[in-house]
Formats: structure tokens, sequence, C-alpha cells
């Protein structure tokens, strides 16, 4: 037992709170002036971008008006331009490269934070890793070396059997002749769509294996103990732990795979028209567009590009900040009580 | 069975527990053979045995498929085919000796296996695939040696190299991390030091712009360094377009790593008197500099990896320019570009063998971050403790002289 001894309160002097003063050193002053300094120099870098794209793109948009969401050509010397078709075609390649993506992202990120031998982890990480960091044009050349000539076939079979959905036909191309022309099959969204897949699997499957990695480990053996295999375990635990960080990661993927440029440039044939049939030669993507015209010699074609790098910069903002805010939101990162 | 185990009366009170508590040993009976020991193992012969029988029969149905019942031939159509067989006869097998939940637990060990396997390999083959076709042209010493001034498409390898973008992209990468450290570490240090609803506008849009798509940047420095202010295209207005792209990824990453900083260092600097910036300078940041130093090296390799920004802000050269101010200046991966745009053959070889080039650097770039950030914050390696131990005695040194050179009443410090 220990006793507490209370002093008699008669002869006590009143309880004052004691004054708090935070005094701020000349130094610190100093400290806090630059560190928000470099906030506000890095916000006005990054709103100039926005600003400064917005305002060379003026001239284009004023002689265009609303005609520029609609019209699918590119002459803007003769004032006929717009981003119709080329809006299109980045969306289908990006689109092409997330379903491709997706999967082989998850299941490498299941891979490495679920089944592969606690040795290895740390070289898989690693790995995935160093691919993210490796640069586009590598698989550019992939691409356009490699993969172009051995994956027609590929096409040819897909749109032989599947080409009754719309957007699996080939026009100009006649499935029952052996000898016809593989070339039809070349420069496509699905060719563009598949390197830049392997681009962006890396970066969506870094952020998974973090998110999947954080799942509580007592909800996991909770899973375990209530008698559920190791995929019952992924399903009901991993999963749906790691929901808004697959769906945030998947849509950054989708950020970065809409401004891919030079694996894509080297790629496609460059075409005009809304062309939705992904298997055919000839598409065409903002960035692409802007680095094979950025020579342009009169100020309103260039003029013309920043107003496309505009959309572009635009679809790809909204991209990433419904990203950031579904990965915010979600569970994935929250503590666990267990 | 009988209950062999200790038996104690709960009810009893501790004093007399002892006392009281009785062991029932129980005999084996004769006739019961030796208990066994269960297998915990996670791996039974059975699973190969049905994995490996489920592969040689999707195999052989796969070979009878192709070459005698239907006119398929494609290579590709052959794994997928085989693929799906092995599938189904695996869930087969299982399901025969196993129930439901696990035979689908297999079935998703496997396909997640598969999936993890071919996208690895991929990765894996794309990058060996640059290597392998740029073997040849990298085999020759004048690759590193020489420019491509005095080299045509028709020329041998043996002449004409890629030094001129080798010094243009070190020269880039040089000058944009001298822009990015101090503004990016800054700004890290600012989302963490200073919380308040403006560092998380920042922070906010900081993260949305770590995915600018590199040629957006490209075009801003387009606008505003070339067409706005006048300058030439050149060497420096590149390294601006590369260090917008990368700023954002050094500041998210810095950003993270000084988060992971522990608090309570922070709070034992503020409680021996020390002001924010002595606890930042002296603190947080030697804290974290492992990781710092990995944030700037990832988003080095970024940098240095793009094409674009390059393109649209410095021309296309084939002599060496080591001058940023004044005339076109080119980096490797634009220099691969340019390459690959070429259908020569000669050129084509030396776009893989300088793809080559450019992923070796990465791959030096990435190899220092590991080794330097491989520690978390306050994990310091064997050198960095005995250096700090011998900061700390030195430190010891000076306040006992301190404080013996000003009252020497007071110099009995206890010195542990």
């Amino acid at each position: 037992m220990t006793a507490t001894f209370v002093p008699p309160a008669a002869d006590e002097v009143q309880d004052v709170p004691r004054k708090v003063t935070e005094k701020v050193g000349a130094s610190d002053r100093f400290f806090r002036g630059i560190a928000r300094g470099s906030g506000i120099t890095v916000l006005a870098i990054m709103s100039f971008v926005g600003i400064f794209l917005a305002a060379r793109a003026t001239e284009a948009l004023k002689s265009s008006g609303f005609s520029f969401l609609t019209t699918q050509a590119w002459e803007p010397d003769g004032g006929n331009f717009g981003i119709a078709a080329i809006i299109v075609g980045t969306v289908l390649i990006a689109l092409v490269a997330i379903v491709i993506a997706i999967p082989l992202a998850t299941a490498v990120a299941l891979y490495i934070s679920e089944y592969a031998p606690r040795q290895l982890k740390a070289t898989f990480i690693s790995l995935v890793d160093l691919m993210a960091a490796v640069p586009s044009i590598v698989y550019g050349l992939w691409g356009f070396f490699f993969l172009q000539g051995h994956v027609t076939g590929l096409a040819r079979w897909i749109a032989t059997y599947f080409g009754w959905i719309p957007f699996l036909s080939v026009e100009g191309a006649d499935p029952t002749d052996p000898l016809s022309p593989p070339t039809v099959y070349t420069s496509s969204s699905f060719i563009a769509g598949i390197v830049v897949a392997l681009m962006v699997a890396p970066i969506i499957c870094s952020i998974m294996r973090e998110v999947f990695s954080q799942a509580p480990a007592g909800e996991r053996e909770g899973a375990y103990a209530l008698g559920a295999t190791r995929w019952g375990m992924i399903r009901d635990v991993v999963l749906p732990f790691g929901k808004g960080g697959m769906i945030g990661g998947s849509m950054l993927g989708l950020g970065r795979a809409l401004g891919e440029t030079i694996a894509v440039y080297i790629i496609i044939s460059p075409v005009f028209v809304i062309q939705p049939r992904i298997l055919e030669g000839g598409t065409s993507s903002v960035s692409s567009l802007i680095a094979l015209r950025y020579g342009a010699s009169s100020n309103f074609a260039i003029s013309a590009l920043f107003a496309a790098g505009l959309a572009l910069f635009i679809m790809t903002l909204i991209v990433n900040f419904a990203a950031s805010t579904i990965v915010a939101r979600s569970r994935s990162g929250a503590e666990s009580d267990a | 069975m009988p209950d062999m185990s200790l038996t104690v009366d709960q009810t009893t009170p501790i004093a007399t527990q002892s006392l009281i508590a009785t062991t029932h040993v129980v005999l084996q009976e004769p006739d019961t053979p030796p208990e066994q020991r269960r297998s915990t193992a996670t791996f039974r012969l059975t699973d190969a045995y049905a994995l490996v029988g489920a592969f040689v029969a999707a195999l052989s149905m796969t070979v009878l498929l192709f070459t005698t019942i239907l006119p398929f031939d494609a290579p590709l159509g052959f794994v997928v085919v085989t693929f799906a067989l092995f599938v189904t006869t695996y869930a087969l097998l299982v399901s025969m000796d196993e129930s439901g939940p696990a035979v689908r637990d297999r079935v998703a060990a496997v396909v997640i296996h598969s999936l993890a396997f071919l996208m690895l390999l991929a990765l894996v083959f794309v990058i060996a695939y640059a290597f392998v076709r740029g073997a040849q042209a990298m085999r020759y010493i004048n690759l590193y040696t020489q420019d491509l001034s005095k080299t045509g498409p028709l020329d041998p390898l043996s002449s004409g190299g890629v030094l001129h973008a080798i010094i243009g992209t070190l020269i880039m990468i040089a000058i944009a991390l001298v822009i990015c450290i101090p503004v990016g570490i800054t700004c890290a240090v600012f989302l963490n030091e200073i919380p308040g609803r403006f560092s998380r506008f920042v922070r906010t849009i900081v993260e949305a712009m770590t995915a600018l798509p590199s040629i957006i940047a490209g075009l801003f420095i387009y606008a505003t360094f070339i067409l706005m202010l006048g300058f030439p295209k050149s060497g420096l207005a590149a390294a601006l377009a590369m260090s917008v792209m990368m700023l954002p990824i050094i500041i998210r990453s810095a950003d993270v790593v000084l988060r992971l900083v522990p608090g309570t260092l922070r709070e034992a600097s503020y409680a021996m008197g020390s002001g924010q910036w002595r606890t930042v300078w002296h603190v947080t940041l030697p804290t974290a500099r492992s990781g710092l130093a990995t944030a700037v090296i990832l988003g080095t390799a970024r940098g240095i990896g793009e094409t674009s920004p390059i393109l649209l802000t410095s021309g296309v050269t084939a002599a060496i320019n080591a001058n940023p101010l004044n005339g076109p200046m080119v980096s490797l991966p634009l220099q691969v570009f340019e390459f690959a745009k070429s259908s020569e053959s000669g050129f084509v070889l030396r776009a893989f063998a300088t793809a080559g080039v450019l992923m070796v650097l990465v791959l030096i770039l990435f190899v220092a971050a590991r080794i330097i950030g491989g520690r978390a914050p306050g994990n310091l390696s064997k050198r960095q403790a005995r250096r700090r131990t011998a900061e700390s005695a030195r430190d010891f040194a000076r306040m006992q002289s301190h404080t013996s050179a000003s009252s020497p009443a007071t110099s009995a410090i206890p010195s542990s």
C-alpha cells in the first residue's frame, strides 16, 4: 500500500496556470520563411504549367471554339483542327494498356506479398521497382523491333474469330486469304497498348504490393484461424483491404499510360479520324502528335498543339486527383485494432 | 481417452494448492501403437504428383490436338491451350481428394504464379532483348569515346559513338539536380514541419503532378523559356524541363521518408531546448538521410530516361556540346530515338547499344539507391554508428572543456 500525502489546503497559495508563450527565435523565423517560400515556389511552378498552357492555347481555342472537341482533322493552318480523333486514340491505347496491365500487376503484387518465398521477396521487390525505372524508350524499341513482327499472328487470329465484335474487326483484311499482307495489323492501338501495358504494369504493381503488404496481420491470422485457405484469406482480407490501393494504383497507371509519348510515337502510324478498331493499323495520341508536330512553323499551329496539350493535361489531372482521393479515402493504410 | 494432463483443482486457494494438487500419470496401454507426430509441413508429395501429372496430361493432350485432331499450328496457341488444359486437369485431380474451397485455393495459386511468372519473364525479356541486340555494337570501345559528327548511316560500327549523348545526359541531369535537390527537399521539409491548410494543399497539388506527362513538362518550358523569354533551344532548357518533371517525384518520396522520422526524436530535441531549425538540421534531416538520398536517386533515374521533354526543348546534334547555354545538346534516350527513327541496320544496332548504355546508367543509380537507402531512418550502418559515436565523444569533450574553463567548480559532471 502506498499512502498519498495530501497537504492541508488552508495555508496554500492559490494555483495559477503558468503563462505559456511561444517565443520563436530569429533563426526559426528565417527557417519558416524559407520553407514556406519553397512551398510557394513549387506551387507556383506547378500552377504555371497549367496557366501557360492555357495562355498559349487561347489563340487556337478562340478561333476554333467548340468545334475543337468534335473535329477529326489536324490542319491548323487551314483552320480545320480538333482533338476528337486524337483523344479517342489516346484513350483507346490507354484502355488496352490498363486492361492488360491490371491482371498482370495484381498477380505479381499478390505473388510477391503472399506467395513468394521469404528469401526472394526483397529481390522481387527490387526487380519490380527497377522495371518501373527503365526508360520508356527501351520498351518502345522492343515493341517496334520485336513485338510488331511477332504479334500480328495473334491480331489476325482475334480479328478472324472475334471480328463480329465491332472494335475488334479489321477493315481491308481478308481472313480467308493466307497470303494477305500482315501490314494492316501493324502500327495499331493494340500493339501500342501492349507496350504501354508492360511499361505501366511495374508502377501499378509496386503500389498494389505496398497496399497488400499493409493488410493487418491480426485479420489475416483471424481468417486462417477460422479455417480459411490461403486464397480464401486473400479474397476476404487482402483484396477488400487493398481495394482502394488497387483502384488508385490502376488510375495512376492510367495517367502514365495517357501521357506516354515516345514508345507510342515509335509504334503507331498517325491518322486523324476516329478509328475505333484497335487491331487495325493507324491511330493517334495527343503526346505523339505533339512530338510529331512541335516543329511546326506558324504560331497558330503551335498554339493548336498547346490546346491539345492542355486537353491532355486536364485529362491526366482529373484521373490523378480521382486516384489520390480514392487512395486517401480507402481503408488501405489504416491501422487495425488487432 | 483418459485425461493425461496435470489436473489442478481450480477452487483451492493458492496457499494450499501445492499441497493438494495431484498428478495423474496415464500409463500407455501395452497394445496401442506409439503415437505418430502429425506432419505440419505445408508441402505434401501428392501435391507435387498432381502438378506434374496435370502438366504432363495437358501437354500430351495438346500435342494430340495440334498434330492429329485440329488444324492449329501457332506456337502461342499451343502454349495457351496447354495452360488451359493444365488448369482444368489440375482442378480435376485436386477435386478427387479435396473439398471445394481447397480446389479453388489450388487453382488460384496456380493462376497467380503463372501470371506473375509471365509478367516477370516479359519484363526481363524486354531488357535482355535490348542488351542482346546491342551487344554487337557495345563491344566497340569507340562507342564510348567518339561522337557521331564524322559518322554516316552506312559507316561500320567501328566508327562513331555516343560520347556526346553521355556528356549531354550528365550535364543536363547535373543542372536538374542542382535545381531539384534544394527546392525539393526544402519543400518536403515544409510539408512535414509546418502543417496546416496551405501545406495540405501543396501536398495535394504535388501528388497530382507526380504523374504529369513528361511531354507537358517539355511543352511548358518550350512555351515560357523558349517562346516567351526568347532563349535558344539548349541543354539548360532541357534541364529545366527535366526539373519540372522530377520535382514532384522527389518531393513526394522525400515527404514519405520524412514522415517516418520518429516523433520521439524530434521531441527529445525540443526538450533539450533547441529550436525548430536546429531540430530539422541536426535531427530530422540526418535521421532521414539515406531515405532522402534514395528519393533523389530514384527521381534522377526517372528524369534521365525521359525523351520527350528533351526532344522539345533541346535540339539534336551529332557533335559534342559541353555548353548548356548555347546550341543543341542531345541526351542518351533522345539519341536512341534518333537512331531508331533511321532504318539503317547499323543505326538500329547502335540504338540498342545506346539503350544498353542508358540502362547500365539507370542500373548504377538504382544500385546506389539500394545501397544508400536500404535502411530505415535511425538504423545506422556500422560506419555511420562509429562516426556518430566519435562525434558525440567530441561534443562531450568540448562541453567539458567549456564548462571547466568557465566555472571550474561545476566541472565534476558525472561522465556516464
